[in-house]
C-alpha cells in the first residue's frame, strides 16, 4: 500500500488504472424483490411457498398411490385367484412375469414421470417469482 | 478344487483395482468436505452408479438368487422392494434432503428440528445400524473366501475386505469411495450378466428341462438330482421329504448314527452337522423345512393367508426402509443440488432394474441344476456354485471366478459406504470434524465391526435383510418423511417415534432369536414386524408432536422454504461449508449464491 500517495501529500499522483467491479459475476443477474421477499418470509411469500410445497407433495402422493395400488393388489389377486400361476405367457408363468419383469419398467416410468412433473412445477414457480 | 486359482486371482484383482482406484482419487481429497460429501460435486450419472454399487450388497448379489431358489415366486418381492424403495426416496426425500444442506442424517435432524438431543439420538442409531450391517458384510466375505479356498480360515476374507476399505476411506473418504463404488456397480453387473448369458445358452444347449431329466418348474413334484450327488451338511437341518427317497447316509440322522443305505418316507427328517448324504441321479430332493417342497408350490405366489400377511409386511419394510438407511442417504448429500439428487435416483431405478433380472434367472436355473443346495440349506451359495454345476470344466471355473469376484466387489462396496457414513457421523458428532478426526473415525468404524465379526458366530447376529429394512423403516423413515413434509413436527415427536419404532423392532428381533433356540414358538409375524411397527412409529411421531406444539422451531417456514424452493433461486445453504469451509467459501454462501 505504500506505493499509493497518502492523502494530502504534495506529489501529484498519477491516476492509476483501476478495475471497477459493480457486481459479483456470480451474483444474480437482477436483484429480485420477490426473492428477497421469499427470504424475508412476508405473509405473501409464506402463502406462495406453502402452495408450492403442497403441489409437489400431492404430485408425489398421487404417483405413490399408483404404485401402492398396483403392488398392493398383486398379492391379494394371487391369493384370491390361485389359478393364475397355471397361466403361461410365452412359456413363463404369469405371476413371474408380473413380479419379475413388469415392476422394473413400471417403477422407472413412474420415476421418469415424477421427474418431469416436479421439474415443471419448479420452473413454473421460478417463472412466477421472477416475472 | 481346481476352481481356486481362477477365483483367487479374480478376487485379488478386484481388491487391487479397488485399492488403486481409491488411491488415485484420494490424492484429490484434502478438506473435511472432500471426506464427508466429496465436495458435493458428483454428477448424477456417476452418483447413480455409485449408489447402485453400494446398494447391491451380497444380499442382492448372492441372496436374491438364493431366495428365489428356495422360496420361488414370493422371493421376487425382494428385488421389487429393493428397487421400489428408491422410487419412494425419489418422490418424497431426495431433492428436499439435499437442499436442506445437511451432511449427515443427524445433521439433518438438527437442521430441521433444532435439537442437539435429537442429533445425539440419531447419531446413536446411525452408528448402531451401521455396525449391525457391517458385521454380516465382513462375516459374509469371510465365508465366501473360505468356500473358494477351504484351506484359509474364515477370518481372512473379512480382514481383507476391512483392510482395503479402511485404507481407501482413510485416504480419500467419500471422494475415493465414490469412484470405487461406481466402478464396482459395473463390475457387478458384468459379473452377474455374463455368466447368466453363458449359462442360459448352455441350459438351452442341454435340451432344457426335458434333456436333463429334471423336474419341470411348474410340475407338482419336488426337484430331482440330475446326477449322483453328495451333500455335506455343515449345520444341523430339518428336511422335509415329499416323495420317498433312497439315500446313503454317513453320520447322524433322525437322532441315530447311520452308515449305509437308508429309506426316507414322506415327513420330516433331522440331519446333524457333519453328516454326508448321497443321492442317486433321478431321486427326489428333500427340502429344508419351511420352504416349498414341490415345484408347483414354489412357482405360485402367496399360498396361504400367513403368506399374504408376511408379503405385505415385507413390502412395507422394503418400500419404506431404503430411505432410512444411513449409508444410502449419505450418498445423496454428494449431489450438487436437489434437481441432481432427483436425477440420480431416476438413474438408480434404471440401473437396479437392469441388474435384478440376472439373479432371478440364476435362482430359477439353480432350482434345476443345483437342488442339493436345498438339502444343505446353503442356498446363498447358488450364484457361486451354479457355474461348476452347469459346466464342470474350465469354462465353469472361469465363470465361477467371475461371480466370486462380483460377490467380493459387493462386500467391498457396501462396506465402504457403511464405513464412510459411520465415520462421517463419528467425526462430526463425537469428534471435532477435522480430516484427522474423520480418519480416526474410519479406523474405529472399520476395526470395531471387524473385531465383532471375528468374535461372534455368524448366526449370532444374522440380522435378516427384511429385519434390517424394518429397523430403518421404523426409525428414520417417519422422521424424514414427516420432517420434510409436515410443518408441525417437533423434536420431541421425532425422538419418541424413533425410539418406539426402534425398540419395537429390536424386541421382535429378540423374540425371534429366542424362539429360534427354543423350538420356534413365535408366530411368523415377529420375523417381519414392519406392518405393525412402521405405522406405530408414524403415529407416535404425530401424536407426540401434536402434544408439544410449543416446541416447533421458530424458523420452520424458512427451513421448509429452503428444502423445497427450486435450486435456481439459490437458497441452499450447505451446512458443512458453514461449519468446516474456508473463509472464501463461506462468504460465497453469505452472498446467497450456491456454488455452480
Amino acid at each position: 500500500m505504500s506505493r499509493y500517495p497518502a492523502e494530502g501529500e504534495s506529489t501529484p499522483a498519477r491516476p492509476r488504472r483501476k478495475r471497477v467491479v459493480l457486481a459479483d459475476s456470480r451474483a444474480p443477474v437482477t436483484v429480485l424483490r420477490t426473492v428477497v421477499e421469499l427470504e424475508e418470509q412476508t405473509s405473501w411469500a409464506e402463502e406462495v411457498v406453502r402452495g408450492f410445497i403442497r403441489t409437489q407433495f400431492w404430485t408425489a402422493v398421487r404417483l405413490a398411490l399408483i404404485i401402492a395400488v398396483v403392488f398392493g393388489s398383486l398379492p391379494l389377486v394371487f391369493f384370491l385367484a390361485p389359478g393364475l400361476s397355471g397361466v403361461t405367457v410365452a412359456g413363463v408363468s404369469l405371476p413371474w412375469l408380473l413380479l419379475g419383469v413388469l415392476p422394473f419398467p413400471l417403477l422407472f416410468g413412474i420415476g421418469y414421470w415424477y421427474n418431469v412433473l416436479a421439474e415443471r412445477h419448479e420452473r413454473d414457480f421460478v417463472d412466477m417469482v421472477e416475472k | 478344487m481346481e476352481l481356486n486359482l481362477w477365483a483367487v486371482a479374480a478376487i485379488l484383482l478386484v481388491g487391487l483395482a479397488t485399492f488403486s482406484l481409491g488411491f488415485r482419487s484420494s490424492r484429490l481429497a484434502s478438506t473435511t468436505q472432500d471426506f464427508l460429501v466429496a465436495r458435493r460435486t458428483v454428477r448424477s450419472q456417476r452418483n447413480a452408479a455409485a449408489v447402485s454399487g453400494e446398494y447391491l450388497s451380497a444380499a442382492s448379489f448372492l441372496g436374491v438368487a438364493g431366495l428365489v431358489l428356495k422360496d420361488g415366486a414370493d422371493a421376487l418381492w425382494y428385488p421389487i422392494g429393493f428397487t421400489a424403495g428408491y422410487l419412494a426416496l425419489m418422490l418424497f426425500v431426495a431433492a428436499p434432503l439435499r437442499r436442506s444442506g445437511a451432511y449427515t442424517l443427524p445433521d439433518f435432524a438438527e437442521a430441521r428440528l433444532g435439537s442437539r438431543g435429537l442429533r445425539r439420538l440419531s447419531t446413536a442409531f446411525v452408528v448402531f445400524i451401521g455396525i449391525l450391517y457391517l458385521v454380516p458384510q465382513f462375516q459374509g466375505a469371510g465365508l465366501t473366501v473360505h468356500q473358494i479356498l477351504p484351506t484359509l480360515p474364515t477370518w481372512v476374507g473379512g480382514a481383507l475386505v476391512a483392510v482395503v476399505v479402511i485404507v481407501n476411506v482413510f485416504g480419500g473418504g467419500m471422494r475415493a469411495v465414490t469412484v470405487v463404488q461406481a466402478f464396482q456397480y459395473w463390475l457387478k453387473l458384468f459379473a452377474i450378466a455374463a455368466p447368466t448369458f453363458v449359462l442360459c445358452v448352455l441350459f438351452v444347449g442341454d435340451g432344457g428341462v426335458r434333456g436333463l431329466g429334471a423336474t419341470g418348474l411348474s410340475e407338482a413334484a419336488p426337484p430331482r438330482f440330475t446326477a449322483d450327488t453328495a451333500v455335506n451338511v455343515e449345520t444341523d437341518v430339518v428336511l422335509h421329504v415329499e416323495e420317498p427317497v433312497w439315500l446313503t447316509i454317513t453320520g447322524r440322522a433322525d437322532s441315530a448314527n447311520a452308515d449305509g443305505v437308508a429309506f426316507w418316507g414322506p415327513g420330516t427328517h433331522t440331519v446333524d452337522e457333519g453328516t454326508e448324504l448321497r443321492f442317486t441321479a433321478g431321486s427326489a430332493t428333500p427340502v429344508v423345512q419351511g420352504a416349498p417342497s414341490d415345484n408347483r408350490t414354489w412357482l405360485s405366489p402367496v399360498t396361504g393367508s400367513g403368506d399374504l400377511f408376511t408379503t405385505y409386511s415385507l413390502i412395507i419394510a422394503l418400500f419404506l426402509g431404503t430411505m432410512g438407511l444411513p449409508h444410502v442417504l449419505v450418498r445423496f448429500y454428494t449431489n450438487p443440488d436437489g434437481k441432481a439428487a432427483r436425477r440420480t435416483t431416476l438413474h438408480v431405478l434404471l440401473l437396479l432394474g437392469l441388474f435384478y433380472v440376472f439373479p432371478m434367472l440364476l435362482g430359477a436355473l439353480s432350482r434345476i441344476y443345483a437342488p442339493e443346495l436345498l438339502v444343505s440349506g446353503r442356498t446363498d451359495a447358488a450364484v457361486l456354485a451354479l457355474p461348476m454345476k452347469i459346466a464342470p470344466n474350465t469354462l465353469g471355473e472361469i465363470l465361477g471366478a467371475i461371480t466370486a469376484a462380483g460377490a467380493f466387489a459387493a462386500f467391498l462396496s457396501t462396506s465402504s459406504g457403511l464405513v464412510v457414513s459411520v465415520a462421517g457421523v463419528l467425526s462430526t458428532d463425537v469428534l471435532k470434524g477435522r480430516v484427522r478426526d474423520f480418519r480416526f473415525g474410519t479406523a474405529l468404524a472399520g476395526s470395531v465391526p471387524l473385531l465383532l465379526a471375528l468374535v461372534l458366530r455368524p448366526s449370532d447376529i444374522s440380522l435378516s435383510v427384511g429385519m434390517s429394512f424394518a429397523l430403518a423403516a421404523s426409525t428414520f423413515c417417519p422422521v424424514l418423511l414427516l420432517g420434510i413434509w409436515w410443518r408441525k413436527i417437533t423434536w420431541v415427536g421425532a425422538a419418541a417415534g424413533m425410539l418406539v419404532g426402534g425398540v419395537l423392532v429390536l424386541v421382535s428381533l429378540t423374540i425371534t432369536t429366542i424362539s429360534g433356540y427354543t423350538g420356534g414358538w413365535a408366530p411368523a409375524f415377529f420375523q417381519q414386524p414392519a406392518l405393525a411397527t412402521v405405522p406405530i412409529a408414524f403415529l407416535v411421531v404425530i401424536v407426540m408432536s401434536k402434544a408439544t406444539q410449543g416446541k416447533i422451531p421458530p424458523d420452520t417456514n424458512r427451513i421448509r422454504m429452503r428444502m423445497h424452493a427450486p435450486d435456481r433461486l439459490g437458497f441452499i445453504r450447505d451446512r458443512d461449508v458453514a461449519r468446516f469451509g474456508t473463509a472464501e467459501e463461506r462468504s460465497r454462501l453469505a452472498n446467497g449464491r450456491h456454488r455452480r
